[in-house]
């Protein structure tokens, strides 16, 4: 279920770290918890992301969830299909769902991360 | 458990889990908020039929010789009205005209009114009718001899026939009628809190469980659903229909919240008519419209609304639409703003996204018959 190369945050974000970029998204645990995602507002390319600080918001039918960066650095690129098929979120959190690619600018923070067998047992703690 | 603090639990409690439930508190209660997803859910009910735990409504019971004099001077809309077997929407009000409130009273016999009443006001409500019980009827807390079942949408009649002698189609919109469902005696009422047709059940709660399975069977070629307080609050907003602490509240007046038709002033003496009176002329401050979203954003409760740039008023209650595909909303604003194709904007999360006062309801379902 959650991937041992990602790394994930307490919040329910995902980080998976390709060379010098992290590919950030919402973990299979929160938009099952979110339910049916209606609405995704993504950061803009070019704006700074802070590790810990608000990257965006999804917005379920019931409820609305800020999305924390797992980690820092200037966002290359957003995932603006999201944005017509928010859907995609509940069907393919892991994968096609990514939400933002970001240039990492202290890979040393992935230190702060959860690994895929932390995240499991925070998931099985709050389920 | 129900030990002081902790939230209670329907009768159906365990069923809930076993159908993958996810629960929630509401209104001190733990109730499923959704079993396969909302948007499921609230399509199942426009297009087929869906099955709700309400059980954690009340009832209130009213019973004796002054159990209609009791009964017109808590409530707002006339009580003597009622023929038997026949239910109205209504509201307890306080001195002041604010709600203590909102309610569905049947008239089961002249002497003896079933008011069914919202979950978390219920002790409330109990207390406020006790202390203008002064024509000495017989007041009952009968929540815990109920478990109500919600049956709604177009296939509601079509499933309930599988399970019942009773004739369905003798029951007209807002009448009731003391047959069995299963085997077992219910008070079956053509009520609902939708938008839909369908039947609110109201059972022993040893019942409950066992109807909620057998209903669950019965409408399985309609394709069925349990469905969850989301869908609940989602379909009701689109009916347009209030939610106690959401459009009507202890500082909301009937005239504010649109619900004047439900007050009738002409039937005499009732608690917070001398205020409502004094509202009247003086003219509300506010006003209770519909609006659908124009730009890319979601209106939530407690949202501010904003009108040219000045504060307007506040969203009650807002959300996805999930039948009209739309994202819509209620709230309140002076009345002078309040005409439909007004722009207004509502502050989502900082920004100012607009909006279109429209008609309302939302939804209404297609005329049969």
């Amino acid at each position: 279920m959650y991937p041992e190369e990602f790394r994930y945050t307490r919040e329910h974000e995902w980080v998976k770290v390709e060379g010098d970029v992290g590919v950030v998204g919402i973990t299979f645990h929160a938009q099952q918890a979110l339910g049916d995602i209606v609405y995704v507002e993504l950061p803009k390319v070019g704006a700074q992301a802070v590790q810990g600080k608000t990257l965006g918001t999804v917005e379920s039918v019931k409820a609305v969830s800020d999305i924390y960066a797992p980690v820092s650095g200037e966002i290359i690129e957003v995932n603006q299909t999201l944005v017509d098929k928010p859907e995609l979120l509940n069907r393919d959190p892991h994968g096609e769902a990514w939400l933002a690619k970001i240039r990492l600018r202290a890979p040393e923070e992935l230190g702060n991360l959860l690994t895929a067998r932390q995240y499991r047992d925070l998931v099985a703690e709050e389920s | 458990m129900s030990a002081a603090g902790l939230p209670k639990r329907t009768p159906l409690y365990e069923l809930h889990l076993e159908l993958g439930a996810r629960m929630v508190e509401f209104g001190g209660w733990e109730m499923p908020v959704q079993y396969s997803g909302i948007v499921e859910e609230h399509l199942a009910v426009r297009r087929a039929v869906g099955l709700f735990d309400v059980s954690h409504m009340g009832e209130i019971e009213i019973r004796g010789p002054e159990a209609l004099a009791l009964a017109e001077f808590v409530t707002t809309n006339q009580v003597s009205r009622l023929k038997t077997g026949q239910a109205q929407y209504s509201a307890l009000l306080y001195e002041h005209g604010g709600f203590v409130d909102d309610l569905l009273v049947h008239k089961v016999a002249d002497d003896h009114y079933f008011l069914c009443v919202n979950a978390a006001n219920q002790e409330k409500d109990y207390r406020h009718i006790c202390r203008y019980n002064r024509f000495r009827a017989e007041v009952e807390f009968a929540g815990p001899r109920y478990a109500q079942l919600a049956l709604q949408g177009p296939k509601a009649l079509a499933t309930l026939a599988k399970l019942t002698s009773t004739d369905l189609a003798g029951i007209a919109y807002y009448h009731f009628r003391d047959g069995e469902v299963a085997g077992a005696p219910a008070r079956i009422a053509r009520t609902g809190y939708t938008g839909e047709d369908g039947f609110e059940l109201y059972v022993a709660p040893a019942q409950g469980p066992r109807i909620f399975r057998e209903l669950l069977r019965a409408g399985e070629e309609f394709g069925i659903l349990p469905c969850g307080l989301g869908a609940r609050n989602t379909l009701r907003l689109e009916a347009k229909m209030a939610l106690y602490g959401h459009e009507i509240d202890a500082t909301i007046r009937p005239a504010e919240a649109d619900l004047n038709w439900i007050v009738k002033m002409e039937k005499g003496e009732f608690v917070g008519r001398a205020a409502l009176q004094r509202l009247a002329a003086a003219g509300v401050r506010r006003k209770l419209v519909g609006f659908e979203m124009r730009g890319r954003g979601i209106a939530r409760d407690g949202y501010p609304v904003y009108s040219d740039g000045r504060a307007a008023g506040w969203v009650t209650s807002g959300g996805p639409a999930p039948y009209l595909n739309k994202n819509i909303g209620l709230c309140y604003v002076p009345p002078e703003l309040a005409e439909i194709g007004r722009t207004l904007h509502i502050a989502v999360r900082g920004r100012l996204i607009e909006a279109e006062i429209v008609r309302t309801p939302f939804y209404k379902r297609p005329k049969q018959n």
